[in-house]
């Protein structure tokens, strides 16, 4: 095989195909099976550390406000996440309190963070320590993130709520449902491949091990 | 497009799974335990993920267990001054019905009833047709795995539902919700399915084209 332009294994049917050069936004697809070989680089790092940041922010916001408020015949009682998750733990559901906590805040959170410190680190020209393990634990905790499937369970809870009392969505609930976008839009603009090319592209590189 | 498609494997070439390098691997000597590694990022390389259909199968086979507590248990304990009352995931989405939600009793049962069994069926499919390095309609197969990764996690819905209703409903003697034990086992089907899917390497669909097409020239 003369090399003209460098392969690429598709990581869904492994077949070898040559890359292509991309006009902006333009994504390329497996030539086989249709899986996402790659997209085109962003030109800034700018436009993820926006969303990021945001999401940050709004991530503290979800979860320092109640989600929603519940008033039965005088009494009133709300809930933010760590506490609907606490009264699981205590009524003898900790496998569901844990479930719930990782799936709605720790993996988002801990996403956030490894994103945030590599973007940050590339920004300002550093290679990011333990890269390797960062992109790895980045892969591994991704499809645990079930933010927009809580959005949905909240909805289907205050339609059942209705039936006890008055429902009074809070704060939380709003910042859930941006966040939700956010992360989206996070994720869609951290793109693996660019930030292993500019990983590559720094000038000293110092070696891992 | 001509004969015999080429894959990485079949050039020994391996694809790594943290940074996407395409490489022979770094021989970095016996002190490895003759791993290979990645030469950019140090990542261990395979061409395929290691014992992936076993590792499936297990995940599967225990998912299909749980599924049977998770639909025949309570996963609400409601009690209340009229009484208490115990329901199943499908007597929330009567609930609902009846109540004249009717567009979110479809989302609960398409979500918590339907989505796992077939995802469930799914999973077995493409185990059964790789174990046999079937050759049919391997796109269709792709795309079948491709909609499993996706749908899985919606499946955590009813889990959302009775956390939010738990947490709210606690007015002493006036009504108190609490989660059942179905909630633990329906818990269990989702992540079970989803370790499953993620040990289940699509790329084992297409490798028996790779097999059959010399023969046959
Ligand atoms: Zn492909
Ligand atoms: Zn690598």
């Amino acid at each position: 095989m003369t090399a003209s332009a460098p392969l690429i294994a598709c990581h869904e049917c492994d077949l070898l195909q040559r890359e292509i050069a991309l006009p902006p936004g333009e994504v390329v697809l497996c030539g086989r099976c249709g899986a996402e070989l790659y997209r085109s680089a962003h030109s800034t790092l700018d436009k993820p550390l926006a969303f990021l940041l945001t999401a940050a922010v709004v991530l503290t916001v979800a979860n320092v406000y109640p989600i929603v408020g519940l008033e039965i015949q005088g009494s009133g009682n709300a809930t933010t996440l760590f506490g609907a998750a606490y009264a699981l733990w205590h009524q003898g559901m900790p496998p569901i309190a844990v479930l719930v906590f990782l799936t709605t805040f720790l993996v988002p959170a801990v996403e956030l963070a490894i994103m945030g410190y590599i973007l940050l680190s590339l920004k300002y020209g550093r290679r990011p320590a333990g890269m390797t393990l960062l992109m790895r634990a980045l892969q591994h905790v991704n499809p645990w993130g079930m933010l927009e499937v809580f959005m949905l369970g909240v909805i289907v809870a205050l339609v059942k709520l209705t039936h006890y009392g008055t429902v009074i969505p809070d704060m939380a609930l709003w910042a859930f449902g941006i966040l939700t976008l956010l992360l989206a839009a996070t994720a869609s603009s951290f793109d693996i491949r660019d930030v292993w090319d500019r990983v590559e592209a720094l000038p000293c590189r110092e070696v891992d091990e | 497009m001509n004969g015999v498609p080429v894959t990485a494997a079949s050039r020994a070439l391996y694809s790594c799974h943290t940074c996407g390098l395409l490489s022979r691997g770094a021989d970095k000597g016996a002190d490895m335990g003759g791993v290979v590694h990645c030469p950019r990022c140090s990542a261990e390389l395979h061409f395929r993920k290691p014992d992936s259909v076993a590792r499936s199968w297990a995940l599967l086979i225990a998912a299909y267990i749980m599924y049977i507590p998770a639909n025949l248990l309570p996963i609400m304990e409601t009690s209340s001054l009229f009484g208490s009352q115990d329901d199943t995931i499908m007597s929330g989405v009567l609930y609902l019905w009846y109540s004249g939600s009717w567009d979110l009793a479809l989302v609960v049962f398409v979500a918590s009833i339907m989505v796992p069994l077939l995802k469930l069926i799914a999973m077995t499919l493409l185990l059964v047709s790789v174990q046999r390095r079937s050759v049919w309609q391997p796109l269709q197969r792709t795309k079948l795995y491709r909609v499993v990764e996706f749908v899985g996690r919606w499946s955590m819905l009813d889990i959302y539902v009775v956390t939010i209703l738990a947490a709210l409903v606690q007015i002493g003697s006036l009504a108190t919700i609490k989660a059942g034990p179905a909630a633990v086992a329906f818990g269990a089907v989702v992540v079970l399915t989803m370790f499953s899917a993620l040990q289940f390497d699509p790329r084992l669909i297409w490798d028996p084209l790779q097999k059959e097409r010399p023969g046959h020239e």
